[in-house]
């Protein structure tokens, strides 16, 4: 018997009037935890009851613990008829199954009703006691902690980084069942609802058993997701990567390094279990019950590109040996993985070496009945095989990683797109299992020379590009090539060189599409699909070279597929990188013969299109120190000087150039306007408006050139559908009503934020989806964040002096390094304390240091894996409480919300991993939400916009309700992952599904913590220690 | 292209002041939308005509969600679904319950009854207030009216208690739901110079020292049910100021008050002559009003006999403002003509004068402008 779970139900208050004779309500509590139920009494009369229940105990298996939510029903006590239900809440207790997270869970829910939304508030307390479990072959996963932060959480330090993790798990879907036709659609929703809280959590118990296979104990940028096929079924699906996290307790103490030894790897050689190990063993409920299959096995792969720098070049000869030596240790390392797959976007420092390019691969899959439910799911295979795609690109860019990887589907009937995308990198080893010491000597000293500019360095081979690409020596260290222009997925590396600010970037794109079925229709996706993939790439590059940029971060493109349409929408956030050449100018070229009239009107364009850039520049202050001279004497160089067409890309072989760093950089981006189609292009490059003054947006977690944030910060999120007129739609009509689709959004976007001026719209992220024939939605969340304009201004003038001094730091770390490396006795430092523990910790997190430290840190894994497989007994829960010399219950005081206070805690949400000000000081555990609700009655719920505006904000409240009762003040990492919304106007219906999820965290500010510092040394040490993680 | 569903939903929920401010003063969306435009907001923030209908309607729509909540402030303190700082719940709350002087003139001391509310069109008209803002405003004191009206205790501290009102609109609503309890007349001619503030001030003064709950503040029958009513005059109090009579209809009496009074202000006022003649007159005005209160009908004119008098000869504030005396002048009277009354000794109610007389000299000197 593994675990006790314990509730008890306080009280209620804000009741709905069920009784209209009395205007009163008589209230009781059903408990429901898998198929134990019990009830409170009726509390009669009132519209606040107090219950005061006793503690219901269910005794249950820890398998169920996280599989099952606690289910809290509030009904209205009647004696003739049948009782009312008011509504439910739904608490997953998985964060109390982890020792480290919260203990209890307390506060006020909303009483929550799929049809009436929110009916007044219950105050429930749970608690779990888990008992100490020795059986092996247990199917739980307990004490396995789950983040949706896709970097390392703020207070732990990643030991090793085991790799990617993915499930996923499928059901019939509860709308589609043949009950579903007596059912009244409450009953149907609610069905709904449990049935994917319960799939989430069997999914997340079987990532966690891979996990502990793997011999870690958490698992980082875990993302997932729900595909609603219709009648084909429900498919719940995540991915994520498994780490082994340390708690960052007291940086005074200084531990051995934890990195694994390599003996670590004989004794585990399951590096990487079968993708599916576990699934035969286990039966769940689920299981029995389902099972789906593809159809007729039809499925079009689809050619994916390959986005790196675009341009033509030749190879220079310094091909280095560090180079070679470091893909050998590398590729050995995680040649042994199946999918070398990390969700992560931005990394401890050190773990990004170099960065290849944008990776992606997607294909068309036909959806069909489940006919044979025992099967196993095809649905593993379809993925696979798209992985597999992805690991082959990687390695074409000679890259063994792929980072910032993602996944995502779009479904419309029958037919189905699945996308994976990421950045090819070639990594350091020496956070993963099975690096070797020899290795990570040498790669340290190889990994030092090109500080701030190194990821940019071409992984692959010059001399056998897999791409034509445009090569120059870096412009920071001039010792190693960097590619002409460079996208990514993942976020800006800290430690990058940046010129000016960013900005986000958009490429919009419709193609109209005939109805069809089935077959005919999945290949008239597929042959639609490479022309969008690239005319989205073109759109990208064009834009970028229009602010003056030569690189992306954070690119999502996002592939939506409707009835008679495709949807391209590609984001990201575009920066001017010190290490790469300047972007030429973009020069228009006409038809050969033309008139003086068409002549004219080319260089009018020309004009506008150079003025633009030469705004933009000014606009994001670009204005790299050593060739800013340059700039200004020609913005766009003469057309007679070497250039390369857009759209041929077979040309780049007859233009062979010996790389000459003054000349490379000159090079122009020509666009041929040939057709209507290109002017089209053109005209929609300039009609993307910068945001007003004093705004920026990006895509990524943070701005690039913006580092003064203040505290303030607004999540939002914002919906919008149009519907397009019918009639004789075409391309460039439908691309026009995207376009202002987005840009008309943007826009009121600014304007509503405009009181938050300076600021910065962080982490925008767009979904575009298709509900019906002619009606498109977008959906957007992102986080505004005011920065101090004054200090904004300081930095940008002293920008050159600094990207100067760079330099000289880089140097100074440098030598820094040896001396890490060859002091063991670590007292004998030269550097005031605060930055010593700075570099101490730096050191913990992988510098292999000698052969004494290899035997302590072997002893230290075994500890921690002993705890890793006795976690979830109260037993560890103790022990670790005590390992951190912190005192969390000092910090706890201070920032709990005041719950017994009548008036309500706040609850921040952010889609960044971070809050400004502010330091996180404890992760409570994963949120992940799922909610459907409907009415039946539109028009007098506002419409459409009132019916989801109050739906979106019962959910943000929701969510702050569950983050606020596990003791939390902020969910960090927040996405609102899916916003299906379905309306039927004449039947006054509309129905709505939220899939939301987030990390609940306490966060104290910094000003709070400084006076905490000062009565505790240890706290202070920690402090200075985020303070130098921050500056990093 | 139309938008079918436009949405914006803050964490934190935004409030646009000027958009509440229109909202609240009944403008369509698109009135507000033209009067923002008007404001000059497209060329301060370079916004579209597109982009301002948008957040209008969006603000109108969270504003419309909100008022549910206001009409119970509390609530909108405990709910869970709108993140509001507290400084914007106060401000919320403080303007939806805000309300025009014009309007609230238009109302004030009429019963707060269904037939007041179908005159609400007439009011809209003759203010210029549109309709929807003099319903909100109307249903705002109703609603005020209606949870404090069988509460005990201080009737400002109720209100403030169950709407979280800042002490200025609490005292504001405890005059008004005063007012509309006792039924005072406010909308004659004669009247019309006052503004809400001079009645708001009077009401106040009346609740403190006229009221049972005035008297109940000696703790000797706590639990009594009449014991602690702001909202009702204290009849026992209205019936004895019957008693104060004799000071003008015993002739020595009102001689020898004259006289004190007299002596004591030669050579301090500059209205001195006029004062010495009209002694009588003012006296006999001052306590005739006392002796009027006894009826219910004339406590509802009371302060349309403090400023005319019709029955009772020539009126007090009125002749005074006529001749113009200075305030000072008049402040000095009242002062020296009540406290003159402790030293007639043939005069035996003393306290029941003061209770009268410092309240209405109060409301007298407050009346007594242009």
């Amino acid at each position: 018997m593994p675990g006790k779970l314990k509730v008890k139900i306080v009280a209620g208050r804000h009741l709905p009037v069920m009784d209209r004779a009395s205007d009163l309500t008589d209230a009781f509590v059903e408990v429901k935890f898998g198929n134990t139920t019990f009830k409170t009494d009726v509390y009669l009369k009132s519209l606040n009851p107090q219950w005061n229940s006793e503690w219901f105990k269910f005794e249950v298996d820890d398998e169920d613990l996280q599989d099952e939510p606690l289910q809290i029903t509030v009904l209205d006590h009647d004696t003739y008829s049948a009782n009312d239900a008011i509504g439910k809440v739904y608490i997953d207790i998985d964060p109390l199954l982890y020792s480290e997270a919260a203990t209890v869970i307390s506060g006020w829910f909303p009483i929550y009703d799929t049809i009436h939304g929110i009916r007044g508030e219950i105050n429930v307390v749970v608690k779990v006691d888990l008992f100490n479990d020795l059986n092996r072959f247990r199917q739980s996963s307990c004490g396995v902690k789950f983040f949706c932060t896709t970097s390392i959480p703020k207070c732990y330090r990643a030991v090793i980084i085991h790799g990617f993790v993915e499930e996923l798990v499928v059901n019939e879907d509860p709308e589609y069942q043949w009950i579903d036709r007596i059912r009244t659609p409450r009953a149907s929703n609610e069905a709904r609802q449990r049935l994917i809280s319960l799939m989430s959590g069997e999914l997340q118990r079987k990532i966690g058993l891979k996990v502990l296979e793997m011999r870690g104990n958490a698992v980082v940028g875990y993302l997932q997701c729900f595909d609603l096929e219709g009648e084909s079924g429900l498919v719940v699906r995540a991915i994520g990567t498994a780490c082994t996290l340390d708690k960052l307790s007291s940086p005074a103490a200084f531990l051995p390094a934890c990195n694994s030894p390599s003996k670590e790897m004989k004794e585990s050689p399951l590096a990487h279990p079968p993708s599916h190990g576990c699934r035969s063993t286990h039966n769940s409920p689920i299981h029995t019950a389902t099972g789906s299959r593809l159809t007729q096995n039809f499925s079009v792969s689809v050619p994916t590109l390959i986005y790196t720098g675009m341009g033509s070049g030749s190879a220079g000869k310094e091909g280095g040996p560090f180079k070679a030596l470091l893909r050998q240790q590398t590729q050995s390392a995680l040649e042994q993985r199946e999918f070398p797959f990390f969700t992560l976007t931005a990394f401890p420092p050190g773990f990004l070496v170099h960065v290849g390019g944008v990776v992606s691969a997607r294909s068309v899959k036909l959806l069909d009945r489940i006919h044979n439910p025992d099967e196993p799911e095809t649905r593993d295979a379809w993925w696979a095989e798209i992985r597999q795609e992805i690991k082959s690109h990687a390695k074409a860019l000679g890259c063994h990683a792929v980072v910032g990887y993602s996944e995502s589907t779009s479904i419309c009937e029958e037919v189905c797109i699945l996308s994976a995308s990421g950045t090819a990198a070639v990594l350091n080893p020496r956070f993963l299992q099975d690096g070797t010491v020899e290795g990570c000597l040498e790669q340290r000293i190889e990994e030092n020379l090109p500080a701030g500019c190194g990821f940019c360095h071409i992984p692959y081979d010059e001399l056998n590009m897999p791409f034509p690409a445009h090569l120059t020596y870096c412009y920071n260290c001039r010792k190693q090539k960097v590619p002409d222009v460079l996208f990514t997925t993942i976020d800006l590396p800290t430690d990058a060189t940046v010129v000016g600010k960013g900005c986000l970037i958009q490429a919009r794109l419709c193609r109209l599409k005939k109805k069809a079925q089935a077959e005919a229709n999945a290949t008239a996706i597929s042959n639609l699909l490479p022309f969008m993939e690239y005319e989205v790439h073109t759109q990208l590059m064009n834009k970028l070279k229009l602010k003056g940029m030569n690189a992306l971060f954070g690119l999502r493109i996002q592939i939506t597929v409707g009835e008679n349409m495709l949807m391209g929408l590609a984001s990201a956030t575009a920066v001017y990188l010190a290490a790469l050449p300047m972007p030429g100018g973009i020069q228009i070229a006409g038809k050969t013969p033309s008139d003086g009239s068409y002549e004219q009107h080319i260089s009018h364009m020309q004009k506008k299109i150079s003025d633009t850039i030469a705004k933009n520049k000014e606009l994001y202050e670009i204005n790299p120190p050593e060739i800013s001279e340059e700039i200004i004497g020609s913005p766009i160089p003469e057309p007679k000087q070497r250039s390369r067409l857009l759209r041929s890309q077979s040309e780049s072989s007859d233009e062979v150039t010996e790389l000459d760093l003054s000349h490379g950089k000159k090079d122009a981006f020509v666009l041929e306007i040939d057709d209507t189609d290109a002017m089209e292009d053109v005209h929609s490059l300039l009609t993307d408006v910068p945001p007003p003054s004093g705004f920026y947006s990006c895509n990524t977690e943070i701005m690039p050139g913006i580092n003064n944030w203040t505290s303030e910060i607004q999540m939002f999120t914002s919906v919008r559908v149009i519907r397009l007129s019918s009639l004789n739609l075409t391309n460039q009509a439908l691309n026009k009503n995207f376009n202002d689709l987005c840009e008309n959004l943007l826009k009121s976007l600014y304007f509503k934020l405009r009181s938050m001026i300076p600021c910065c719209l962080c982490h925008v992220n767009f979904t575009v989806s298709l509900p019906e024939d002619e009606l498109i939605q977008v959906t957007v969340t992102a986080v505004a964040i005011t920065f101090d304009k004054n200090q904004a201004l300081q930095t940008t003038k002293t920008h050159i002096e600094k990207s100067l001094q760079r330099a000289s730091t880089d140097n100074e770390e440098l030598l820094q390094f040896p001396l890490e490396l060859c002091s063991d006795s670590l007292p004998s430092h030269p550097f005031p304390p605060a930055k010593e523990h700075l570099e101490s910790a730096r050191s913990n997190s992988g510098i292999p240091a000698a052969q004494r430290d290899r035997c302590s840190s072997w002893i230290e894994l075994i500890k921690l894996k002993a705890q890793t497989i006795r976690r979830g007994s109260i037993k560890t829960t103790v022990t670790v409480e005590k390992a951190s010399p912190m005192g969390e219950g000092n910090f706890r005081n201070r920032s709990a919300p005041p719950c017994a206070n009548s008036t309500v805690g706040v609850v921040k949400m952010t889609p960044l991993s971070f809050i400004p000000g502010a330091k996180i000081t404890k992760y409570l555990g994963i949120i992940n939400m799922f909610f459907i609700r409907e009415t039946t009655s539109l028009r007098e719920e506002g419409g459409v916009s009132g019916f989801l505006h109050a739906f979106i904000a019962e959910v943000f409240a929701m969510v702050r309700a569950h983050v606020a009762a596990l003791g939390g003040n902020a969910v960090v990492s927040y996405i609102m992952k899916q916003c299906v919304f379905m309306e039927n106007p004449n039947k006054n219906q509309a129905q709505c599904l939220i899939n939301v999820s987030g990390d609940a965290v306490i966060f104290v500010r910094e000003s709070e913590l400084e006076v905490i510092s000062t009565q505790q040394p240890t706290a202070n040490c920690q402090q200075s220690c985020a303070g130098g993680e921050v500056t990093t | 292209m139309t938008s079918e569903l436009d949405i914006f939903v803050g964490n934190t929920t935004l409030i646009d002041e000027e958009v509440y401010r229109l909202w609240l003063d009944g403008y369509s969306v698109s009135d507000a939308v033209a009067l923002r435009v008007r404001a000059g907001i497209l060329e301060q923030t370079g916004a579209t005509a597109a982009v301002l209908q948008s957040d209008t309607m969006d603000h109108y729509r969270t504003f419309h969600m909100l008022e549910r909540l206001l009409h119970a402030p509390p609530k909108l303190l405990h709910q869970l679904v709108f993140q509001i700082p507290p400084s914007r719940q106060a401000l919320l709350i403080e303007r939806y319950y805000a309300f025009d002087e014009a309007f609230v003139r238009e109302v004030l001391g009429k019963k707060l009854s269904k037939g007041t509310k179908k005159d609400l069109d007439d009011i809209s008209a003759k203010t210029g207030i549109t309709l929807k803002s003099c319903r909100r405003q109307f249903d705002n004191f109703k609603r005020v009216f209606k949870v404090v009206e069988e509460m005990r205790g201080s009737l400002a501290d109720n209100i403030q208690q169950h709407f979280l009102f800042s002490d200025r609109l609490a005292r504001d609503y405890a005059a008004i739901v005063f007012f509309a309890n006792n039924r005072f007349e406010t909308a004659k001619k004669k009247l019309q110079y006052l503004s809400f503030g001079d009645f708001a001030f009077c009401a106040e003064l009346m609740i403190q020292n006229w009221t049972l709950g005035a008297v109940g503040e000696a703790p000797s029958k706590p639990d009594s049910q009449v014991d602690d009513m702001d909202m009702d005059l204290d009849k026992e109090f209205l019936q004895d100021l019957k008693e104060l009579k004799v000071l003008v209809a015993d002739k020595d009496l009102l001689d020898l008050h004259k006289s004190l009074v007299c002596t004591a202000l030669r050579g301090k006022l500059g209205v001195f002559s006029e004062m010495e003649a009209n002694f009588k007159n003012l006296s006999r005005g001052l306590v005739n009003v006392a002796a009027k209160l006894t009826h219910n009908k004339d406590v509802r004119d009371l302060f349309v006999d403090l400023v005319e008098k019709v029955h009772l000869g020539p009126q007090f504030v009125e002749p005074c403002r006529s001749d113009h005396w200075p305030l000072g002048d008049v402040r000095l009277f009242l002062n020296q003509y009540s406290v003159t009354v402790h030293s007639l000794d043939g005069f035996r109610h003393q306290a029941l004068w003061d209770r009268y007389m410092d309240t209405l000299r109060g409301c007298l000197l407050r009346l007594y402008h242009d």
